[in-house]
């Protein structure tokens, strides 16, 4: 460091120092990043667990110097649901895709929410199969070209696009859904406030915290890192908007008590 | 007035996605289009010291943590 | 001197999980065991375990799977088509290397099938199940009795060699009432270094996974898996024997069956003829060498194999028996529970 001049912000220690094998430009990276950044704020990371998924992501205990397992594809919910249940003190977070938390592991997802499950879900939503090479996803827009919808996204065959983030904050036990991204410094700095509070909702024994980031996919989307981002603004945003969706009433007491038998 | 500062970047972090060089607001950040790291990639470099404001935009949207940001002491 | 108690044997193996220390259990309701969440659900609040009821036996074995990972002592029950739900998870859990304890009260199939007492998924059970090369420990109870003791020795052995271990009962042992004597209360004091409860400074972190993308490392954790199931063929072999001694006819049958093959050989020792049984107790690892030195017996004419299915264990007896001996089968299927009369004419047609 120069004289005269001090240290405002170096990559979270809890992060490991490895290169992270995510494409330029993935936001899988920038959750990761703010993930430890919130678990250092909060100073929690002897009491963080993780659940990776199965997708780009299934490698996130390789990056993330927490305790984690791996679940089996979609079934991150009901993992991350034993684990709390086993734990009900330590900070439980699901890593999940589209794919995994939309598609195969619906059923788990609505139930764990319906149960206000006392964890939160980090959900990164880009619309696409990363790992597998751009197949259609739950999240799919209408139109929108893969490799299994290679004339568009047709709603009277496939469907129209799960917006999950709506879904979940129709159960009365979820406690807070906010939608977020990081195509810009200022989005990503609204994303970081997002995991923090969901955190320490959970924290607090809110029930279900749920985190959609609408993410990007660079490869997938057959684009540059800075194409993809303008790609977010033009077709995500409108169908996926952001903002809080849902937040604790102030009444709300908690339901941790109900759940405090620990180890 | 607005801050003074620099940052550092991690040359083998860096996969030169360019999102530090658009989000930079006073231009100072450049990908390397001469040089790559060990793995075959552009690396984003700081071009000129002086316009830094240490506003950490660079930072924040990283998605490698590759960036590390100094401010002047006042 | 434990507690002496009439229980019906569902009942009887939930009442002893919670004697043995349960600290969650993850189900689905399916009969012929719901008894097993319905007792433990009343009994509840006195107690200090978790339960969940599930909205599949897929979301419950996932749960089962984390909150084994979480460092609990964790038991799910279900019946035939929740099990084959569970495979997914059981192939995850064993290969992670984790230990808790799965009962399959066992119905009539295949299919939805019937909700009778069966042998079924005797080959599902024994030989793995789900994908990839693993095995899991398999306990096989013969009454209401066993289905207590096999929850201790099940928990047991699933800490001693970090795995799934899987009691296969069925329909008739877990429906119906006996006397039993319950054991002491365990207070469990887990030592897990492994779980993933919150990395502490004092150590790295615990990644609990089944994905080795490189094939060197996953040829290694399958070594290294196929090296604890050779200590458990060791090591945990069980089994009983009943008039063996001098027995020309090797009757072999197990849970259910090997009451009623017991009863079988009663009625054949009155009518004059040697018989005996042999038990298999763990059916995975499967009492083969035992077999084998029955069979080479010189009175021993030939084994028969009772089972209620169309002729899954009679498979693991032939592969003992190896040859020196004539290995025959009689089973019923689809839930239907031979009676000893039919079973000893069976053996007689043998006989002719």
């Amino acid at each position: 460091m120069k004289e005269g001049y001090e240290l405002i912000y170096k990559r979270p220690k809890a992060l490991v120092d490895v290169r992270m094998h995510y494409c330029p430009g993935c936001f899988h990276s920038t959750i990761h990043k703010l993930l430890m950044e919130v678990v250092e704020e909060l100073d929690i990371q002897d009491k963080t667990i993780g659940v990776c998924p199965v997708g780009c992501s299934v490698f996130a205990y390789d990056y993330l110097d927490i305790d984690m397992q791996e679940a089996a594809h979609g079934r991150a919910a009901a993992v991350a649901t034993g684990i709390k249940r086993m734990l009900p003190d330590r900070i439980v977070f699901s890593y999940q895709g589209d794919g995994d938390l939309a598609a195969i592991g619906l059923a788990e997802t609505i139930h764990a929410c319906n149960r206000g499950e006392n964890f939160t879900f980090i959900f990164i939503n880009n619309g696409i199969y990363g790992m597998t090479g751009g197949q259609m996803a739950p999240t799919t827009l209408e139109g929108q070209e893969t490799t299994t919808s290679p004339y568009g996204r047709a709603p009277d065959k496939d469907g129209m696009p799960l917006k999950m983030a709506e879904i979940v904050s129709q159960f009365e036990m979820v406690a807070y859904v906010e939608r977020v991204s990081c195509d810009t410094p200022a989005n990503t700095r609204k994303a970081k406030r997002a995991i923090r509070k969901a955190f320490e909702f959970q924290m607090k024994g809110l029930g279900t915290t749920f985190i959609e980031v609408a993410s990007n996919c660079p490869s997938g989307w057959k684009c540059t890192p800075e194409e993809s981002l303008n790609w977010l603004k033009e077709h995500m945003f409108p169908y996926y908007p952001l903002g809080v969706l849902k937040e604790p009433s102030k009444k709300k007491k908690g339901n941790a008590a109900r759940r405090t038998k620990t180890e | 007035m607005p801050f003074k500062g620099y940052v550092e970047i991690s040359i083998e972090s860096c996969k030169g996605c360019n999102l530090c060089v658009i989000h930079c607001p006073t231009d100072c950040l450049a990908l390397n289009t001469s040089d790559t790291n060990s793995y075959g990639l552009h690396y984003a470099y700081l071009t000129d010291e002086d316009k830094c404001i240490a506003c950490q935009n660079c930072s924040v949207i990283c998605p490698d943590a590759a960036i590390t940001v100094y401010k002047k002491v006042e | 001197m434990g507690e002496i108690r009439f229980m019906k044997g569902n009942e009887a193996l939930a009442e002893a999980a919670i004697r043995a220390g349960l600290q969650g259990y993850f189900g689905y309701p399916i009969t012929p065991q719901s008894e097993v969440i319905e007792y433990l659900a009343r009994e509840e609040p006195k107690h200090n375990y978790v339960l969940i009821q599930a909205e599949s036996e897929l979301a419950a074995v996932n749960m089962l799977y984390g909150s084994a990972g979480a460092g609990g002592r964790v038991m799910t029950t279900t019946s035939s088509p929740g099990f084959t739900l569970m495979q997914e998870g059981i192939s995850y859990i064993a290969c992670t290397e984790l230990p808790c304890v799965l009962v399959n009260v066992v119905r009539g199939g295949p299919g939805l099938g019937t909700i009778q007492p069966s042998q079924g998924d005797y080959f599902q059970a024994v030989k793995g199940g789900g994908h990839g090369d693993y095995n899991t420990p398999v306990l096989g109870p013969n009454s209401v009795q066993e289905m207590i003791d096999h929850v201790y020795l099940a928990f047991e052995l699933a800490d001693k060699y970090l795995t799934p271990v899987v009691i296969l009962s069925d329909g008739a042992i877990g429906q119906m009432m006996e006397k039993v004597t319950l054991p002491e209360p365990i207070p469990y004091k887990p030592n897990k270094p492994w779980a993933t409860t919150g990395k502490t400074a004092d150590r790295e972190r615990n990644i609990l996974t089944s994905l080795f993308i490189q094939s060197e490392a996953m040829e290694k954790r399958n070594l290294r898996l196929q090296e604890k199931y050779r200590k458990i063929k060791e090591n945990e072999v069980r089994y009983e024997e009943y008039q063996i001694e001098d027995a020309e006819i090797i009757v072999t049958a197990y849970g259910l069956c090997s009451r009623i093959s017991k009863k079988a050989v009663e009625l054949g020792r009155e009518a004059g003829i040697k018989m005996g049984l042999f038990r298999p107790i763990s059916l995975w690892p499967f009492p083969s060498k035992q077999i084998e030195e029955i069979a080479s017996g010189d009175q021993v004419k030939f084994f028969i194999s009772i089972e209620m299915n169309a002729g899954q264990m009679v498979e693991d007896v032939r592969l003992a028996v190896c040859g020196k001996k004539p290995v025959h089968f009689y089973g019923r299927q689809g839930g239907i529970v031979p009676t000893p009369q039919e079973v000893f004419n069976s053996i007689k047609e043998h006989l002719k």
